[in-house]
């Protein structure tokens, strides 16, 4: 393994993040709200580790593999989670008690 | 190195609890699809472990399978009213 | 010819993928890469948007960079945000949703620049229509019919990179 106190420290990182963004999945009120904590930690984390999985192996095929799976899920999980937040909002599911407004509401009637 | 994937199955283990106690579906679809992004993790951990590239393999086919199957779970939502 | 310069595009870019995916270069799956580049290229036509060959020019990869370089820090800012936000005792959340004006004009710019605002602090886009953006936040402003405030806030600052990337 080529440079390990950077691997360690990257990996530590992305790992300390996406438990921040499953404690967030626990700890928030409403679907919208842990649909950012999941989607903003957890892509953040897992971009981390697949950085550090290239600093690990360098430029051969391990490498390109794990920036291409970054790359992947940097494009993909973002836009899965708003589809995510549509869906659940033309469901009909409410926002939590605590919300100062609505606009989509207001302007789409769903 | 196996710090590191216990840390992580105990942060899909989390995921899990609100797929099981989610009060609404959509509540469940996320919590499926923050496990799906973590197991791509999870397979780079065991490709740094093992030095074999395969599971990086398993990781991208993962992450493009789970983006495909939110977006099912997304339009699926979109499909019907909410009574639960 | 414009058809042909696109599917040519497609064939080199599904080409380039499978080289990189199998990295290496033995004649056999050179070879059977380049036939399933074809063949995907014929099936998929119209795999990219119409106009991505004016993305052929240096300038635009220049604040393409300049972007990616603002979203990593954003990102950065955003993942300390929610870990403030989870982390402390009493959830300190203020959540809504705002509508937000864009002025961007092509199809692409507006969907790169809902993805951006989804990975920044507290927001997060719910739905596109026509130019609005329907943005989830988790702290919302005091001021909440204050639209040019709040796009300021929210959309302002990747406008003017993605509008150069795009537009």
């Amino acid at each position: 393994m080529n440079n390990p106190v950077a691997v360690y420290i990257l990996i530590s990182i992305g790992v300390v993040f996406d438990l921040v963004g499953a404690l967030g999945l626990i700890r928030l009120p409403d679907v919208y709200n842990r649909l950012q904590a999941a989607t903003k930690c957890v892509t953040l984390g897992t971009c981390l580790i697949l950085v550090g999985v290239v600093v690990a192996s360098g430029w051969n095929a391990m490498g390109i593999k794990a920036l291409l799976a970054a790359v992947f899920v940097l494009w993909t999980s973002p836009t899965g989670s708003h589809a995510l937040a549509r869906g659940a909002h033309i469901a009909g599911v409410p926002l939590w008690a605590g919300s100062v407004v609505d606009k989509y509401k207001e302007d789409t009637g769903r | 190195m196996s710090t590191f994937l216990l840390l992580l199955i105990i942060g899909t283990f989390l995921c899990l609890y609100r797929v099981a106690m989610g009060p609404t579906p959509p509540d469940r679809a996320v919590g499926i699809d923050t496990i799906g992004v973590m197991i791509v993790g999870i397979c780079g951990i065991f490709g740094i472990m093992t030095g074999q590239d395969f599971y990086l393999n398993v990781a991208i086919a993962w992450a493009l399978l789970s983006f495909i199957g939110t977006l099912a779970l997304a339009k699926y939502l979109e499909g019907r009213g909410f009574d639960e | 010819m414009e058809t042909l310069k696109r599917r040519l595009l497609d064939m080199s870019i599904i080409f380039v993928l499978w080289l990189l995916l199998t990295w290496s270069l033995d004649v056999q799956s050179v070879v059977a890469g380049a036939i399933l580049a074809v063949l995907f290229a014929l099936v998929l036509s119209g795999l990219l948007p119409a106009r991505v060959t004016r993305l052929f020019s240096p300038v635009r990869w220049f604040w393409a960079l300049m972007h990616l370089i603002s979203l990593a820090f954003w990102i950065v800012l955003a993942n300390f945000d929610v870990l403030y936000r989870v982390l402390h005792p009493n959830l300190p959340i203020r959540p809504g949703i705002v509508r937000v004006k864009t002025t961007l004009k092509s199809d692409e710019a507006k969907a790169f620049l809902a993805n951006s605002i989804t990975l920044t602090p507290g927001t997060l886009t719910i739905d596109i229509i026509d130019d609005w953006l329907y943005v989830h936040w988790i702290n919302v402003h005091e001021n909440l019919e204050d639209t040019e405030a709040i796009t300021r806030d929210i959309a302002g600052r990747f406008e003017v990179t993605l509008r150069r990337v795009f537009d």
